[in-house]
């Protein structure tokens, strides 16, 4: 016999969407219902964010050690002996995290009385769906429905998943360091993992289709990760296409029809991720698409009444941060506040070595926006905590882009060891529309690297001090 | 594109500051060379200050009300507008370049459609179809989003949200306009108040709601402190006279129906200017400045005569300055210049200022009896009452008269009461034997 529930909200996923818009909902004091048929956390938790920063820097401990123990070692550092890497290990401390983690984003449900039904959601019209769990089928009514199903990496045709290939879930749990990795696509999932299975000690190739690595950023900002690549010793093949993987050999076909030979006894295939929109009935849901993905309206409302989209689900950028920004405001929304989903920017992370962060426009976006910009900038090179952390070398600097007339920020850009951490003042100040003369007057704390966003300001204001 | 700051002149001896009384531009408006940007107000006069460059405006400085220090920016021209406005419609004409996108909406839109299948977030693709334009479809929405929005805290965007303001619409008075909490307060402060629904029941007539807040700005801010200065330090006495005006009326007709067709009509007020010419120079404690602080008092020589004038800005004093060397005509010419300039916010700082005694009259308005403030450091003020026909008693017989009565204020601190009664009553003399006036 079917067990049936009945419900005000449903959430659909119980990723960083998802579950925000639960508590936020049982905060707001809606009686919700989650569904979820994996672990909670999403992908951003189990399978992406949290894990893959895991294994960086356990990569990162790692190299340095190799280097202590290397010739004359480092920084006055020397061991003998040689470091041995047993990555099983590494995975079940990663795991240790991604558990403490699940168990976290449980208990925060449990306290805001959100009821989690375990198992896979299947939509028969709008607001209702059958839950296949561990003890039978369920049936959930429900007023309004918030889907937060995520998304999925994408598979190549001529490189399906399975066994040597693998996606990036997969290689957040290898047992065992492949002694060749070709990593085929030069985004940042590839980039990051690749470079941390670089300083495991992998051989690593990076096959890329498009003539640059991160054509999500500009070429200033790729030119130290490129550089790090280069000098790390992997291999990098611009405009070459994968064409199959055969006895652990990947061909690749070049721009002229060349054919490229690349020895793996792994392959790691990021070529993106794509809205999880089959299996659950969508379809019968009627709601319209927007290319691959839901189309929302600025409320995340979809075509159909009290049916409500979030996160990758929805469209780019797929990030945990617009996800969470998402849910919490629909919750607000469906409480009955008046909310609309409008940030002034979605800061975008690249954690490869170094890291990237870019808040708001580009230079060739705002070019593009017709606007006339003033440029700021500093490098990491002038910056006393940079080289007292061996991150001045490496090429890190920090870029604020300017309206000319009001000199109102319309972006920042920045790339360097440990940037990422900035992310937030940078975000800070978009959001509260800051000139330049607001960062200039900012005490920023010696010896940090944050002085270098203060240093950019004052060199777009024409009076850097330290360069 | 050139840019030209137009900062705030000094515009008086010694001001280190001013307030701006009225913006003559807003941002986005095309002024040519010596078109007025802004009126700014000092001590007493209002400055129109005119842009020495043609130009779009970017921005502008401050609300009416707001002090300016000499020096600030107050208004951002660029300079060859021209070309931009020349260039924005070229800019749409042109097809290749992605048209700047006017709305969020409308960019976001056609992006990902044109986008085929490669992911987004890792445009690395290496599948068959890689998609250089899928990476740009972010982008553009992020322009878009900068571009059409007023900059503001996400605090204070979250509740014109709640609220239902659209932020575009409120003027912000941050740096690069941003929009503060306060500037939203005063927004909505400004907004028409919903009309109040349904009216008392049976008498016809709506209700009414609402408190409008007007902020003592400007004129009314100085004509306030000023008043209250006034009468803060000045022991002030009034004295009332009638006067017999029949004979000056008399006199008057006579020379408005012989004038010249180029002289002005004569009132009443440059008579009363020529009988304080007149006096004055035997009475020289009354056209005196009282400089309190520093006990002095200034005799003056010259008779700079200050007019009270009602503008539609408020109460502003005109100066005839050496009111001793004018005939009645010139008088007549210099009062009704004056006025004219001071309703239309024209006067300049110099024929604000500077007067040793002033005369306030109302006209027909003038009542029976008044009590003036003292245009301080002044000393004294006169104020002529309306003309009205009286029985009055003379030789025995009740006879009709035209009387007027001659309201006055004095400073007792440096004018003696029996002095102030006999220089009245001098003038009581000499308006009601007119000719007196001219020996």
């Amino acid at each position: 016999m079917t067990k049936a529930i009945k419900t005000r909200l449903l959430v659909v996923g119980g990723g960083p969407g998802g579950y925000v818009t639960a508590i936020r909902a049982g905060q707001l004091g809606l009686d919700v219902t989650l569904v979820e048929a994996d672990r909670l956390g999403g992908t951003c938790l189990i399978r992406g964010c949290i894990p893959s920063k895991a294994l960086i820097h356990a990569a990162a401990k790692f190299e340095s050690v190799r280097e202590a123990a290397s010739g004359e070692g480092t920084l006055g550092i020397s061991i003998k002996g040689t470091p041995k890497l047993n990555l099983a290990e590494t995975v079940r401390w990663k795991e240790t995290i991604v558990k403490r983690l699940n168990e976290g984003v449980a208990g925060l449900l449990r306290r805001a009385k959100v009821k989690v039904v375990a198992g896979w959601a299947r939509f028969s019209d709008a607001k209702t769906c059958v839950v296949e769990t561990a003890e039978g089928p369920v049936t959930i009514t429900a007023e309004h429905v918030v889907l937060a199903n995520g998304s999925e990496p994408v598979e190549l045709p001529n490189l399906p998943f399975g066994g040597p290939i693998v996606s990036s879930t997969e290689a957040l749990s290898l047992q065992e360091l492949p002694r060749k990795l070709a990593v085929v696509g030069a985004g940042y999932i590839g980039l990051e993992l690749g470079s941390a299975f670089r300083k495991f000690g992998s051989e690593v190739t990076v096959i890329e289709a498009q003539d640059r690595i991160l054509p999500l950023y500009d070429a200033p900002l790729v030119k130290p990760v490129a550089r790090w690549l280069d000098r790390a010793g992997v291999t990098v093949h611009l405009g070459a296409k994968v064409k199959s993987f055969k006895s652990g050999v990947v061909t690749a076909e070049d721009a002229s029809g060349k054919l490229l030979e690349v020895k793996a006894d792994t392959v790691l295939v990021t070529v993106g991720r794509r809205p999880r929109t089959q299996g659950w009935g969508l379809e019968s849901m009627g709601v319209d698409m927007d290319g691959r993905f839901v189309r929302v309206d600025d409320q995340c409302r979809t075509s159909m009444k009290n049916v409500w989209a979030i996160g990758d689900l929805v469209g780019e950028p797929m990030l945990e941060h617009k996800a969470a920004a998402q849910g919490e405001m629909v919750a607000e929304i469906i409480a009955g506040h008046r909310r609309r989903f409008a940030p002034v920017a979605i800061p975008a992370v690249c954690f490869t070595e170094p890291e990237i962060v870019s808040v708001g426009l580009s230079p060739a976006e705002a070019a593009q926006a017709g606007e006339e910009v003033t440029i700021g900038q500093f490098p990491y090179a002038a910056n006393g905590r940079a080289l007292s952390m061996e991150a001045g070398e490496n090429g890190g600097f920090v870029r604020v882009l300017v309206r000319k007339s009001d000199h109102r920020i319309l972006g920042i850009q920045a790339v360097g060891s440990h940037v990422s951490e900035l992310s937030g003042e940078f975000a800070l100040a978009l959001e509260m529309g800051a000139t330049l003369e607001d960062i200039a007057g900012v005490i920023h704390a010696h010896p940090t690297l944050s002085e270098a966003f203060f240093e950019a300001s004052l060199h777009g204001l024409g009076h850097a001090i330290h360069i | 594109m050139g840019q030209y700051s137009f900062k705030l002149p000094d515009v008086g001896e010694g001001t280190a500051e001013a307030e701006i009384s009225d913006w003559r531009v807003k941002v986005g408006d095309r002024v040519e060379e010596d078109q007025p940007l802004v009126d700014v107000m000092t001590d007493k006069a209002t400055v129109e200050l005119t842009s020495p460059v043609a130009g779009v405006v970017r921005s502008i400085a401050g609300k009416p009300g707001h002090m300016a220090a000499v020096g600030s920016v107050l208004v951002v021209l660029d300079t060859d507008g021209a070309d931009e406005g020349a260039a924005a419609p070229a800019a749409e004409a042109a097809p290749p370049p992605a048209a700047p996108a006017p709305q969020p909406q409308a960019a976001a839109a056609p992006a990902p459609a044109s986008a085929p299948q490669p992911p987004k977030s890792q445009p690395a693709a290496a599948s068959e179809k890689a998609a250089p334009a899928a990476p740009v479809a972010p982008a553009v929405k992020s322009t878009a989003a900068v571009r059409a929005r007023a900059a503001a805290s996400p605090a204070v965007r979250r509740r014109a949200e709640e609220l239902g303001v659209k932020l575009q619409f409120v003027p912000g008075s941050g740096p690069a306009g941003r929009v503060s909490h306060a500037d939203l307060d005063a927004y909505l402060a400004n907004e028409p108040a919903a009309p109040s629904a349904g009216t008392a029941a049976g008498s016809g007539y709506a209700k009414r709601s609402g408190v409008e807040d007007v902020p003592v700005i400007g004129l009314r801010r100085q004509i306030a402190e000023r008043m209250q200065m006034a009468k803060r330090q000045i022991p002030h006495f009034s004295y009332v006279e009638e006067v017999d005006v029949t004979e000056l009326e008399k006199l008057r007709a006579h020379l408005n129906a012989t004038k010249k067709p180029e002289q002005p009509k004569l009132t009443v007020l440059p008579f009363i200017m020529r009988a304080l010419a007149r006096l004055l120079p035997e009475y020289p404690q009354m056209n005196a400045t009282y400089d309190d602080e520093a006990n002095i008092v200034h005799r003056h020589g010259p008779v700079h005569l200050g007019i009270a004038t009602q503008t539609p800005r408020g109460l502003m004093v005109a100066v005839v300055r050496h009111a001793e060397a004018r005939d009645l005509w010139d008088s007549a010419n210099e009062v009704s210049r004056l006025a004219k300039a001071a309703r239309e916010g024209k006067a300049t700082r110099e024929e604000l200022t500077g007067s040793t005694i002033t005369l306030t009259s109302l006209g027909p308005l003038g009542g029976i009896v008044t009590t003036p403030v003292i245009n301080r450091p002044e000393v004294a003020i006169i104020g002529p009452n309306k003309i009205v026909e009286r029985i009055v008693v003379r030789d025995g017989q009740g006879v009709v008269r035209k009387m007027m009565n001659l309201s006055s204020s004095f400073d007792h601190r440096v004018v003696d009461g029996a002095d102030a009664a006999e220089f009245i009553q001098r003038m009581r003399a000499l308006l009601e034997h007119p000719a007196t006036l001219f020996i």
